[in-house]
């Protein structure tokens, strides 16, 4: 077995996102898109680290994985608010169902 | 294999195999419950590349926050009395294939890729101190924008959540 350097982190990452890309396609619940999500920013916070670890810039790649957070925290918190509102339009919240903005 | 090897295997199990229940599981119950050990995964992968302030704050935003605010959603959003809890999928082959392409490609660029790798100097107890100087320094306009939109985004999610009254 190789020591665990960079790459290892890179592959880790790599896969959470293609799993995250997966959820989202293939889910019609709403509330399941956005865990895919979720799937997808921890991924590419997890390469902000690993390349703030492993190439020498500081810790200007953990500031940037703090403010992905930040913004995380903001767009679940809009995105479930937008969810109930649609529940409480359509009674469903299948992505697939939902074709009208306004009722 | 030294002790460090092990436990990001460790990890890197732990966050990959409950990713997968995530986007698999036919009950969203078991998706969101799924989804707390792979931030917790992701938070002990962040530990292991020295970002201890990364990791906590990944635990108490992640787990503790938008982990609840998700099963709230799924609470709400489904009619529990009617087993109606079971999502449904659709065009499966098709984003096997593609998230498998692109999981093969990205994997083949990232090992494929000669990375300059230089260890970063961390501070031996903490990337707090560090970490607070550089975001009230060289961050400073970026993190005081970050909490006027965390501020619009509280009062935007309070305005669209709430039911609205009749008076109009």
């Amino acid at each position: 077995m190789v020591q665990v350097g960079l790459t290892h982190f890179l592959v880790i990452s790599a896969i959470l996102f293609s799993l995250g890309i997966f959820g989202i396609v293939t889910r019609k619940n709403a509330v399941m898109v956005l865990m895919g999500l979720e799937l997808i920013l921890n991924s590419a916070n997890i390469n902000f680290v690993a390349f703030s670890r492993y190439g020498n810039f500081g810790l200007n790649g953990q500031v940037v994985a703090l403010f992905v957070i930040v913004l995380a925290a903001a767009e679940a918190a809009i995105a479930l608010a937008i969810v109930l509102n649609i529940y409480k339009t359509f009674t469903t919240v299948n992505v697939d169902e939902i074709d009208k903005l306004k009722e | 294999m030294n002790i460090y090897d092990i436990v990001f295997y460790l990890f890197a199990a732990i966050t990959l195999v409950s990713a997968f229940v995530v986007v698999t599981a036919r009950n969203i119950v078991y998706s969101a419950f799924s989804l707390l050990f792979t931030f917790f995964g992701v938070a002990g992968l962040y530990v292991l590349l020295g970002a201890d302030f990364i990791a906590v704050v990944q635990l108490m935003v992640y787990v503790g926050g938008i982990l609840v605010l998700i099963l709230f959603g799924v609470m709400l959003t489904n009619k529990i009395t009617s087993i109606q809890i079971k999502t449904g999928t659709l065009q499966i082959v098709p984003a096997i294939l593609g998230a498998a392409l692109m999981a093969g490609v990205l994997i083949k660029i990232f090992a494929g890729t000669n990375w300059k790798s230089q260890l970063a100097q961390y501070p031996a107890q903490t990337t707090a101190y560090a970490l607070g100087r550089v975001l009230l320094t060289d961050y400073v306009l970026i993190f005081e924008l970050l909490g006027i939109l965390l501020l619009i985004a509280l009062i935007g999610a309070a305005t669209i959540a709430r039911k609205e009254e009749k008076a109009g």
